[in-house]
């Protein structure tokens, strides 16, 4: 299993596609630390970027990968290997790759301007997304065949996840405008990675109060402890969930 | 060695393997044939696992292969079209195959890569690799491992006459080994004098499966080309 992973990540770092990426969170992260003299500001723009670069580059970048490995996987099956092995070698070869460009490009920057609690919540942010929309895109992957469906299913779900998601949080907020909202809030928030990280971060931040009422009753939750060990745990179900659904899929799927 | 009793899959609506039966045994080089589209590659890929058979079951040395992956060590199977990592040289993934399948403890089988001259292209990245060269690679990792029974899914395509040539001369030893081969083409011509068996499909079923000989007999025609036009055009036994 391990000598799949490894060859499958040597040949993705390879890829001028992940250099790139790496190389431009990098430059990216440290323009953003140098322009602004505030590091919880250059957090803050470094937030949003990563929230929706991380999501669209491994959601695009892992299906459109699988679907030209199509042929070097069905090689691969028809090897002695169990095929529950093979998948998740490339899961695990997919994420870490794209881990390494994530903590190469926004990492190191984040460690020396900010090396604090911020920092490393927007890393760990990062590094959860990452792995989250590699699962999801595995699962789209592997639920559809044809490759132009597949790459616009990514892109649709990405869409969905960073924007169409608080589009529809917000219209639900003014149509019970005179209710309180602020429990469902909590319920949706979980529903959403993207959202889960934002929330993270900002709650790091001193900005939340930007938040109004909201912000209180977030912060009551995921401000202790056992509520960031919540929000974590919740994002790591976001990888395991699709990654299992995909699992279950690929074992039965005519090659 | 692999028998395969009334074998059903359906893509959507469309039927493609219609209660295939057969058996094959040791030392057999079968001839799989029939117009595109008539369920060749899919029964192939049912004996490989990678497409599950709807009802039906295959069997390889008793045992039913559903479910297991351990009776794979004993195949070697060259697609018909393959790609490989684009970043990677040939040399890496003769190792990366290599790696994979340490575990069985078959003697390696570089005979076939040498006679193609593959380790002379060792460097080259499989991304640039012409669709012939890619070919010789796939059929020198088919052999690579020696096993007991070779998938070939139209080797011949996009092979030169040379490499034909050598191609036919290594599944020529290999035979005289007693292993099972599974051959599909199209070229009817080209492996007529290796075969020993004719399987022949049409539209999801198998029409037949003779030895050569009996077909011959039977159709009164030493070309396999006419013999298949024979079967086609009227009864088998007139």
């Amino acid at each position: 299993m391990n000598k799949i992973i490894k060859y499958v990540w040597l040949d993705i770092l390879r890829n001028r596609i992940v250099l790139g990426y790496a190389l431009m969170l990098a430059i990216v992260s440290l323009s953003v630390f140098n322009l602004e003299d505030n590091t919880s500001k250059g957090i803050l723009t470094l937030l949003n970027l990563v929230l929706i670069i991380v999501p669209l580059v491994s959601i695009v970048f892992a299906t459109i990968y699988l679907y030209n490995a199509a042929e070097f996987i069905e090689l691969m099956v028809a090897q002695p290997l169990p095929r529950g092995k093979l998948w998740i070698s490339l899961y695990t070869g997919l994420s870490l790759a794209l881990l390494v460009a994530f903590g190469a490009g926004c990492g190191i920057p984040l460690l020396l301007y900010s090396a604090d609690a911020s920092g490393f919540t927007l890393l760990f942010a990062g590094l959860a997304l990452t792995l989250i929309f590699v699962a999801i895109a595995l699962l789209a992957a592997v639920r559809t065949r044809d490759k132009a469906r597949g790459i616009g299913l990514a892109v649709l779900l990405w869409f969905y996840f960073t924007l169409i998601y608080d589009g529809l949080i917000l219209f639900l907020l003014f149509q019970f405008m005179d209710y309180p909202m602020e429990k469902p809030m909590i319920a949706f928030s979980l529903l959403n990675p993207v959202d889960l990280a934002r929330i993270m971060l900002l709650l790091k931040l001193d900005v939340s109060v930007l938040m109004g009422a909201t912000s209180a009753v977030f912060r009551d939750f995921f401000g202790g402890g056992s509520g960031v060990a919540l929000a974590a745990g919740v994002l790591l179900l976001w990888a395991v969930v699709p990654l299992l659904f995909s699992l279950r899929n690929f074992k039965r799927k005519d090659l | 060695m692999i028998i395969a009793t009334n074998v059903n899959k359906k893509f959507g609506k469309l039927a493609v393997l219609k209660n295939v039966s057969a058996t094959c045994n040791r030392g057999q080089i079968i001839s799989l044939i029939g117009p595109n589209g008539s369920g060749k590659t899919t029964l192939i890929k049912c004996l490989l696992g990678m497409v599950m058979p709807d009802s039906g079951f295959i069997t390889f040395n008793q045992q039913n292969i559903a479910h297991d992956w351990q009776y794979r060590t004993q195949i070697g199977y060259m697609p018909q079209s393959a790609r490989f990592p684009e970043q990677m040289t040939i040399a890496q993934v003769f190792r990366m195959m290599k790696d994979i399948r340490r575990g069985s403890q078959q003697e390696l089988d570089e005979e076939l890569a040498e006679a193609f001259g593959l380790p002379e292209l060792g460097h080259k990245r499989t991304g640039t690799l012409s669709g012939g060269t890619r070919q010789k690679v796939s059929a020198s990792l088919a052999f690579l491992f020696s096993p007991q029974v070779l998938i070939l899914d139209e080797p011949t395509a996009g092979l030169d006459p040379v490499a034909v040539e050598l191609l036919k001369e290594k599944i020529r030893k290999e035979k005289a080994k007693g292993k099972l081969m599974l051959i599909t083409s199209h070229v009817l011509s080209e492996m007529e004098d290796l075969v020993t068996e004719v399987m022949y499909m049409q539209e999801g079923e198998l029409l037949f499966h003779k030895s050569w000989q009996q077909l011959q007999a039977d159709t009164g025609e030493l070309k396999l080309t006419k013999a298949i036009a024979r079967v086609m055009q009227g009864p088998l036994h007139p």
